[in-house]
């Protein structure tokens, strides 16, 4: 997968190396601010009140 | 199958799985520090909107009487406050927690209600129970780890230190009288006189949860108060509890 993502990317090495952390960049981006934020709530990992389901 | 194709799928598999592993580093980042940086925005929008709030006069007070049934079912007592009117999710209260550094020149701000959307703002009251300073029991929940981890350090709060809650018009200040540590269903720590369903409270208490131990949710910690002082804010300046320390 990655191999084929670098055979991909343009130009010499050092451009695939500054697009390749460019890459990986936005995806982390979008998992933090989009992703994450999105499923968190449907883990059980935060409750903090009382009730009756626990 | 020739050697090529078992190293293709080997190498393949291998970068899967470390993407995988990326990918739940991340979330642990995520969970520990990005979402302090959501909370820390939302502290600071509820400030703003529980300033704005408490700047203009208090709306109507609703109707007397039995209108809302209390989290027990059981029937209200005569003398039962009028509820409160904050609307779910909004800025209701202000907490301090002196002895956990949370003093006069950074409280936390609460919101009404402990959906999960609105714990992720700050701690939350929980709408059934008493309102700061009422008969019965006032209850918060908040995060002990992420989204700001407003009660992180609840277990640091010993018997005799104080949480200072600010209403639109008094400061009430509770002594911690105890803490507990109970499983995620004991409601019972909930009701109006703590594990007595449909007794009659007389007392003016503050109960605190979060969860139990740190970055789990195992089980549920839980700080009693009780109210020892009410300074109302028109008499001016702040609370001996908020000043001493």
């Amino acid at each position: 997968m990655y191999t084929w993502f670098w055979r991909t990317l343009p130009g010499p090495t050092s451009m695939k190396a500054v697009l390749s952390l460019l890459t990986f960049l936005v995806v982390a981006a979008l998992l933090l601010f989009v992703v994450f934020p999105a499923i968190e709530p449907l883990l059980p990992f935060n409750e903090v009140t009382v009730d009756e389901t626990g | 199958m020739n050697g090529d194709s078992v190293r293709t799928i080997v190498r393949g598999l291998g970068q899967a799985l470390m993407t995988v592993g990326v990918v739940l580093l991340l979330f642990v980042f995520y969970t520990l520090y990005v979402t302090n940086l959501f909370a820390a925005q939302d502290q600071n929008q509820l400030a703003d909107d529980l300033s704005t709030r408490w700047s203009v006069p208090a709306t109507a007070p609703p109707p007397p009487g039995p209108s809302t049934p209390p989290v027990t079912a059981e029937p209200a007592p005569a003398e039962a406050p009028a509820p409160v009117v904050t609307e779910l999710g909004a800025a209701f209260a202000r907490l301090y927690l002196p002895s956990l550094g949370r003093g006069k020149d950074d409280p936390m701000v609460a919101v009404q209600g402990v959906s999960t959307a609105d714990l992720q703002k700050g701690p939350g009251h929980l709408p059934d129970t008493a309102a700061p300073g009422d008969i019965g029991n006032t209850v918060f929940s908040g995060h002990r780890t992420t989204y700001g981890a407003p009660f992180a350090d609840l277990d640091k709060l010993a018997d005799g230190q104080v949480v200072v809650v600010e209403t639109r018009t008094d400061f009430f200040t509770y002594t911690v009288t105890g803490s507990q540590i109970v499983a995620p269903t004991a409601i019972q720590v909930a009701y109006p006189v703590p594990g007595e369903l449909g007794a009659t409270p007389t007392q003016r208490l503050l109960t605190l949860t979060t969860c139990n131990p740190k970055y789990s949710a195992k089980q549920r910690l839980i700080i009693r108060g009780e109210l020892t002082d009410t300074y109302p804010k028109a008499s001016g300046g702040l609370p001996a509890a908020l000043t001493q320390v």
